[in-house]
């Protein structure tokens, strides 16, 4: 290397004409080296690491000027090997690896796969009220938090921060809900293939009583702040404008196909846990563009507190019901329960299977060590989660695990509208265009 | 045990390979129970033999609204001469499966999607399984089809022999396949032909094989822990 | 009212390395890392009710080149390792790093081809926290933990004196392999 190469801006002779790349801050040869060029032509590369690229996704969009005129996006730097890894685990293992996912709906990772096992299991009728009730409670408790994100980093994204700092603060409600219901705060793994891990906590209907009311009065302000606030909608109006007919094309669901006026929704359409026996609206918008997907979350998330309600009746009504299903060649042997480590198998169930009943313990040591099997076939049973169709195909081979687990994620789907949502816009509108799909990238990458 | 008892359970009626009755989607075996195998195998569990028999085809009727989509389906193949499009077509837990012939697959998902009766505008994907043991067929493409028009889900399956992995591209079609395909060939190795760019997508450019075949491992290390190493995932003893 | 209202002139004494090591960990900026799971619990912890701006935390830096705490908070893909590096090589000195959650510390559930078992294989970790994903609490505290070494830090000769006694230390520890005992 001689003194006068610049090492952070190389320039080089390709097919394209003179390139620099820069990954420095110096500067100077490219200015220099622009100097007699007749055209300009810039790519910048965003991400994987950025503060607004919505997690690890990288960017590499073509610009001319503040215009761009080709978006590209680069995935896979949070490729985790999730479906490969549950190949290895039992049926019931692989709640624990679908949860980390979609790490801002975990409850709807869950849900679609548990789903798909019981149908494979053809165990559908046989799950318990109760289960399926907490399930609903679950998952449009996570609608909520996920939605909340979604706004809170939307508007982060823009420079709205005060959004953000509100959408963390309900967000931690939703979670306090969730560490009291399932122990946990994130990565539950708690909806299982014939039900749900635990019976409610004592208590747990209250707080979510307490939670709905102080939603009802902490919404309004999101609508105070944002609906009609200049700023916002000038950012956000007529900014990723994707019509029905783009949608269909590229797969999108969710928020984006809703905004087109699209009433689909699989809760209404293609009913599961029972949804069909619940009052709520689909939530829809006309404009096709950014600000009616920001409107359809928080409109969502009322229609969300509505079934949270509907659930919580539901489940005052279902005390001391089962939530599991009854087979115990399905169902995990033992109620959980917190110990002083934590959670634990409950100190009577241990008492039976060590001091009474060798069957007991046999079928506990079973169960546990080699889980059940799950006869061959292959199913597909999707949900709609905060960010759209989420479906797993499940296969079996009639093994204790997995033969093969794909998750068709919405955020993987609908990522893919990046383009024809950027391109000829502003770069500012980049980013506007991809939080308003809103992708989690572990969802993306898997 | 003796060898034409193998696989063979003590209640006829549970029987996988009773008598005369042909099993067509037998693919592949599991043998053993834990695992184990030669020598090591000291419980006498490990010549048990069963087959892995995979749901057999459906009969007419198919039941409810499948008949509808497989007539609207099976009258639109026979008008252009394609009756052996569909090889077969399988109906389990209330889910149809149509098994289509590669090279006809783009012909019967254009039908699929602008037939007025069939109108399955929304694709949902793709998704690859590798069943090694299925000799001639080892690698599958299963597409999930929803007509939002008459709300009804049928599943497209496609399989191509390991040693030529292709399958034709749908993109044109369902340009939402444009990234399912990317990743069904960084996944499986699957090439789907008239595929605009085929890279890969998940794995870094350069990254050699195909990480979700049966035949690639897991890449797991072993954990090393105070006096124990713990072996990754797949080289443990596991039940089977 | 304050400690200096009790000093007899207006003048402490102290040591420049306590000088410097009280004005580091007083203002520490993290690099924005976030990579999957745990970035949302390093979010929350900015966020109202953990509110990291208590311990002079709360400018997140965009730029790597801004910042002297690198929090890897999720797995690190093998496709995301070069990265990592380069933003580690970016940042200046002095930097620590803080690896946050139990896939950043060690891979964790995912022993896989895809994940990087432990980021302490690309980049030196000052700080492992486990957790998957550790609650905010967990997070506060480790760098509750990282400023009491950064405070202790030497300078100079000393920090050359303290580097080959901790290399010397390490050299001498038995490996993990061979350790005997319960698993525990």
């Amino acid at each position: 290397m001689t003194t006068e190469q610049d090492f952070y801006a190389d320039p080089s002779e390709t097919s394209q004409g003179r390139v620099f790349t820069v990954t420095g801050q110096d500067w100077d040869s490219i200015t220099e080296g622009l100097g007699d060029a007749a055209e300009e032509r810039i790519v910048v590369n965003m991400g994987p690491q950025h503060p607004s690229t919505h997690g690890v996704l990288r960017l590499i969009l073509e610009i001319e000027g503040e215009t761009v005129t080709e978006a590209r996006c680069g995935i896979g730097y949070l490729h985790t090997g999730i479906e490969k890894n549950m190949e290895y685990r039992t049926w019931v293992q692989g709640t624990t690896f679908c949860t980390r996912m979609d790490y801002l709906s975990p409850f709807f990772n869950e849900a679609t796969y548990a789903l798909g096992v019981e149908r494979l299991l053809d165990i559908e009728d046989d799950i318990p009220e109760k289960a399926s009730v907490m399930r609903v409670l679950l998952m449009e408790l996570n609608r909520i938090s996920s939605h909340l994100v979604a706004v809170a980093t939307g508007g982060m994204e823009i420079g709205a921060l005060t959004v953000m700092t509100m959408g963390f603060r309900e967000r931690e409600l939703v979670l306090d809900l969730f560490e009291l219901i399932t122990g946990l705060r994130m990565n539950h793994a708690f909806i299982r293939p014939g039900g749900v891990a635990q019976d409610l906590p004592p208590g747990a209907l209250d707080e979510i009583r307490d939670f709905v009311a102080l939603m009802k009065k902490r919404l309004p302000e999101y609508a105070a702040l944002c609906n009609a606030n200049p700023i916002f909608r000038a950012r956000l109006e007529n900014v990723g404008h994707l019509d029905l007919a783009g949608c269909l094309a590229l797969g999108l669901s969710g928020p984006p196909l809703r905004a087109t006026g699209y009433a689909w929704d699989l809760r209404k359409s293609e009913p599961y846990c029972g949804y069909e026996d619940y009052d709520f609206e689909v939530q829809t918008w006309d404009s096709s563009d950014a600000y009616g997907r920001f409107r359809i979350r928080l409109n969502e998330m009322w229609e969300s507190l509505k079934l949270i309600e509907q659930a919580a009746d539901r489940l005052a009504d279902l005390e001391g019901a089962p939530v599991m299903v009854a087979d115990k060649k399905i169902a995990w042997p033992s109620q959980l329960s917190i110990g002083s480590d934590g959670m634990g198998n409950s100190l009577d169930h241990i008492r039976h299977i060590m001091g009474e009943s060798m069957e007991a313990l046999i079928h506990h040591f079973k169960l546990v060590t080699e889980g059940f099997r799950v006869p061959p076939g292959q199913v597909y049973v999707p949900v709609e989660s905060p960010r759209g169709e989420l479906g797993a195909h499940v296969v079996s081979d009639g093994g204790t695990r997995p033969f093969r687990a794909h998750f068709r994620d919405p955020s993987f789907t609908n990522l893919q509208a990046t383009s024809v949502m950027a391109e000829g816009g502003m770069i500012a509108d980049v980013i506007v265009a991809i939080a308003s799909i809103d992708p989690v990238m572990g969802g993306v990458d898997r | 045990m003796t060898e034409d008892n193998q696989g063979k359970t003590q209640d006829p009626s549970n029987d996988l390979v009773a008598g005369d009755q042909e099993i067509s989607r037998a693919v592949g075996s599991r043998s053993g129970m834990f695992g184990v195998k030669g020598t090591g195998d000291t419980s006498g569990y490990g010549g048990l033999q069963s087959p892995t028999v995979y749901p057999d085809d459906a009969q007419r009727p198919y039941g409810g609204w499948f008949d509808e989509v497989a007539d609207a389906l099976e009258t639109r193949l026979r008008e252009t001469d394609l009756d052996a499009a569909i090889e077969r077509v399988v109906v389990h837990r209330g889910e149809i499966t149509f098994h289509v012939r590669r090279e006809d697959l783009a012909f019967v998902a254009q039908m699929l999607r602008d037939d007025e009766n069939l109108r399955f505008e929304f694709c949902a994907g793709v998704s690859g399984v590798n069943y090694p043991d299925d000799t001639g067929r080892e690698l599958h493409a299963v597409y999930h089809l929803l007509s939002m028009t008459h709300n009804r889900r049928i599943r497209l399956e496609v399989s191509c022999p390991d040693a030529d992995p292709h399958i034709p591209s749908l993109v044109s079609i369902y340009p939402t396949n444009d990234w399912h395909e990317r990743e069904a060939w960084d996944m499986f190795g699957i090439q789907f032909d008239g595929h605009p760019a085929m890279t890969r997508i998940l794995m870094p450019d350069d990254w050699p094989g195909h990480p979700q075949r049966k035949d690639y491992p897991l890449g797991g290390i072993p954990v090393e822990y105070k006096g124990g190493s713990v072996p990754p995932p797949d080289q443990r003893r596991s039940y089977n | 009212m304050g400690i200096e209202e009790k000093l007899p002139s207006g003048v402490l004494l102290t040591t420049v390395e306590g000088v410097a090591g009280y004005m580091r960990k007083a203002s520490f900026w993290p690099a924005t890392f976030g990579l999957a799971c745990c970035a949302i619990e390093m979010m929350t912890s900015g966020g109202p009710k953990y509110d990291l701006a208590r311990f002079g935390m709360e400018v997140f830096r965009a730029s790597p080149r801004q910042a002297d705490l690198l929090i890897v908070a999720g797995r690190v893909s093998n496709k995301m390792a070069p990265v990592l590096r380069q933003i580690y090589d970016q940042m200046a000195e002095p930097k620590w790093v803080l690896a946050m959650g139990v896939c950043a510390s060690s891979g964790g559930m995912f022993n896989n081809y895809a994940i990087v078992q432990g980021v302490d294989h690309v980049v030196p970790v000052d700080m492992y926290l486990p957790g998957c994903p550790p609650r905010p609490e967990m997070l506060i505290d480790a760098i509750m933990k990282l400023h009491a070494q950064v405070q202790d830090t030497k300078l100079g000769s000393n920090r050359l004196a303290q580097i080959e006694e901790l290399e010397a230390g390490a050299l001498k520890a038995l490996p993990t392999s061979q350790m005997r005992g319960l698993l525990r």
